[in-house]
């Protein structure tokens, strides 16, 4: 039987109810691969492409652009090409009878995040999916599992995902200990073993792409493969004026600037993106913690370990991701371990994960199935 | 990690961790403790509402129940904060801060300046203020606008619980007296509050939503009901960007300059009565300094100049409500 699959508002991130409709990616009678991006859409945070899960042909835009949807809501319809329009009709006026937006409740009735004891520190986790070979997602300086936000459910469809919060970040406890890649590394590690995961796929955004090759040198037997996506650890160089300029901003108006040079596209940093990211910072012990750190990896503007050779000397796969034109650490770093598979996506920024999701999850997929 | 606490238990928290942090913190007033006729210390009252129970308990000999003389304990509390001591003194309702103005504008706020920097006043002065709880004309005041005016005192507003704690935890840090003012019926409402302490700066206003097509800024209590006609405006096309300054001294002018100069439209949402307040100081501010931007008069929202009225349906219709903010937004945006 031929397949008629609805396109819903999606739900991305914990606090997500609704969302705006920008605009159609993808016309009506237009072929549509699995994967491809059909229509734009932008939360409270931030706007990313909605990406079909099936094949088949775009047969219906319902939502019309600038329309405000709950989460859930019906946006267009896939179908092959010969369904016939009265079935379709027909599934629309049934869905849209049957829907019910859900309530501020059912809102919180998604993944929550749990917490775990590492070595007297808490760490805050979120896990989604179940089974498979257990992949492990972290985050960079100042960033936290929410980086994830386009990346984790679509990659947690067979197997179980988990996204930390590094010791100093999110809502895991702010004292980060040595401040270097080994002691991060080592709290991952732990844990893995507070968790239950012998080994994982182990992907890493920025400094958490250090972290796992510090994890790689530290205990290589919890590393099954590396993504490595706009990594630290590949090379000197990083954009020392950001990270000074994150630790010290605690104003909005400071703070708009240096985010808007993680993304290609500056219209991402939204105001409540930085709000978010000012009521991080906000918390008791984060200025002392990140200043640490900091001082630590980065001290005067360089990195202070480059851990490439020892992802080559491992043996393992590696995957390495990086936008174009990051401006906080360099492309040039993409090629510092030659038996990698390297991907550089083009006019892309830092936030490659979250700005080219589509892209990279099909990337981190193919790699680690 | 954050999760949800009402307002009450914020203001609460931010008290408790503040006592733990700096033994010089000491809260005093009018039965925070127990009171006349209180059971016992262990289910004390915490005030009228309750919003400083079981402080006392847990910082033995810090919570401070005081005579019913509000000229005489906060003359003690900015006394001892020229002492060394940071008093948080609870003066419940607003109203009553009357018989205490030379206490607060004429010492509190002057001895800095009249000590030639060499005097701080680190106290807070906690109130209750806003109409809705039928509690009639002497309980129900807003008043604001009338330490706004005072040089040397900071105002501050929470229209929410996450910056009730962190505007508090700044307001206790503070060197300078600060007024902190709790409206009646926010204490319920729930929002996401972080357990571990934080501070919101002052001077620093929040943006609650974003817009292009007419600013609203609001005051207290009556940023939800902005939020809420914000909404109900979306749904027809109507996009308008909310602001709510936080704190009234020192005001964040700039963010709402910026704003109005987008916009071009302005609407101000405050709950007291109209003549020399936060509604007609935002107003005047704007005329001076963005008139060009302009593209229709600047339409103020507020109750009008009459006491709170102790009937029930006459109080309802003195509050500002969302529909009024409404009509005031369609009003300027159709200007022509």
């Amino acid at each position: 039987m031929s397949s008629i699959l609805t396109v819903t508002m999606p739900k991305w991130g914990l606090s997500m109810q609704e969302g705006k409709v920008n605009l159609w990616l993808k016309e009506v009678g237009d072929t549509i691969a699995p994967g491809e991006e059909i229509v734009e859409v932008e939360s409270e945070k931030i706007s990313g492409a909605v990406e079909a899960a099936v094949s088949g042909t775009l047969r219906r835009q319902i939502a019309q652009p600038d329309e405000v949807l709950p989460v859930g809501a019906l946006l267009g319809v896939i179908a092959d090409a010969d369904v016939s329009d009265e079935l379709i009709d027909d599934l629309v006026t049934r869905f849209q009878a049957e829907f019910v937006p859900p309530t501020d409740d059912e809102a919180d009735d998604g993944p929550q995040t749990q917490t775990v004891q590492v070595n007297g520190r808490q760490l805050r986790y979120l896990k989604r999916g179940e089974g498979g070979t257990p992949l492990l997602l972290i985050h960079g300086f100042g960033g936290d599992l929410n980086n994830w936000l386009f990346n984790h459910e679509a990659l947690a469809a067979s197997r179980a995902v988990y996204a930390i919060d590094l010791p100093g970040h999110g809502a895991s406890t702010k004292v980060t200990g040595a401040a270097s890649l080994d002691d991060l590394a080592d709290a991952v590690s732990g844990f893995m073993d507070a968790v239950g995961i012998a080994s994982a796929d182990v992907v890493g955004h920025s400094m958490g792409g250090g972290v796992c090759l510090a994890l790689t040198r530290r205990a290589p037997q919890k590393v099954r493969s590396l993504t490595l996506i706009a990594s630290a650890g590949m090379g000197s160089e990083i954009n020392g004026a950001y990270i000074d300029g994150f630790v010290a901003g605690n104003t909005r108006n400071a703070l708009k600037p240096l985010l808007a040079q993680l993304f290609s596209d500056a219209g991402l940093v939204t105001r409540q993106l930085i709000d978010d990211m000012l009521k991080f910072k906000r918390l008791e012990g984060v200025d002392a913690a990140l200043a640490t750190l900091a001082g630590g990896l980065f001290p005067g503007g360089r990195q202070s370990e480059v851990l490439a050779g020892i992802a080559a000397a491992s043996g393992k796969p590696v995957l390495v991701i990086w936008g174009e034109n990051d401006q906080i650490i360099p492309v040039a770093h993409a090629s510092a371990i030659p038996s990698a598979r390297v991907v550089v996506l083009p006019a892309q920024g830092h936030m490659v994960q979250m700005e080219s999701a589509s892209e990279v999850n099909k990337l981190i997929g193919e790699f680690t199935s | 990690m954050a999760r949800k606490i009402t307002y009450q238990q914020a203001i609460n928290e931010a008290l408790d961790q503040e006592m733990t942090r700096d033994p010089s913190v000491i809260v005093m007033g009018e039965d925070v403790a127990g009171g006349a006729g209180a059971p016992g210390e262990e289910d004390s009252w915490g005030g009228v509402l309750g919003v400083t129970k079981g402080l006392y308990a847990k910082h033995p000999g810090r919570v401070l129940d005081t005579p019913i003389s509000e000229s005489g304990y906060i003359g003690a509390a900015v006394g001892a904060a020229c002492n060394g001591m940071r008093p948080v003194a609870e003066l419940m309702f607003i109203d009553f801060m009357g018989v205490c103005f030379d206490q607060i504008f004429n010492q509190a706020a002057k001895f800095r300046y009249m000590f030639g920097g060499k005097a701080k006043t680190p106290v807070v002065i906690r109130a209750m203020y806003g109409a809705g709880f039928r509690a009639a004309a002497q309980h129900s005041q807003c008043l604001y606008n009338i330490f706004t005016h005072i040089p040397g005192l900071k105002v501050v507003l929470p229209s929410n619980p996450y910056d009730a704690k962190g505007l508090l935890i700044q307001s206790i840090r503070d060197n300078d007296p600060v007024i902190f003012l709790e409206h009646k019926a926010l204490y319920t409402m729930e929002g996401d509050v972080p357990e571990e302490s934080y501070i919101v700066p002052f001077g620093e206003a929040a943006v609650v939503q974003e817009g292009d097509d007419v600013t609203i800024v609001a005051f207290g209590r009556m940023v939800n009901y902005a939020k809420d006609a914000g909404a109900s405006l979306r749904k027809k096309g109507v996009q308008c960007e909310i602001i709510d300054p936080r704190t009234t001294s020192p005001m964040d002018f700039d963010t709402i300059l910026e704003s109005v100069e987008r916009t071009g439209r302005l609407v101000i949402v405050d709950e007291s009565h109209p003549r020399c307040s936060m509604a007609s100081d935002v107003s005047g501010f704007i005329a001076q300094e963005a008139f060009r931007a302009l593209k229709a008069p600047i339409q103020m929202v507020t109750a009008p100049h009459v006491p709170v009225p102790f009937a029930a349906s006459l109080e309802d219709l003195y509050i500002p409500s969302p529909a009024r903010i409404e009509e005031a937004v369609m009003r300027v945006k159709e200007y022509r």
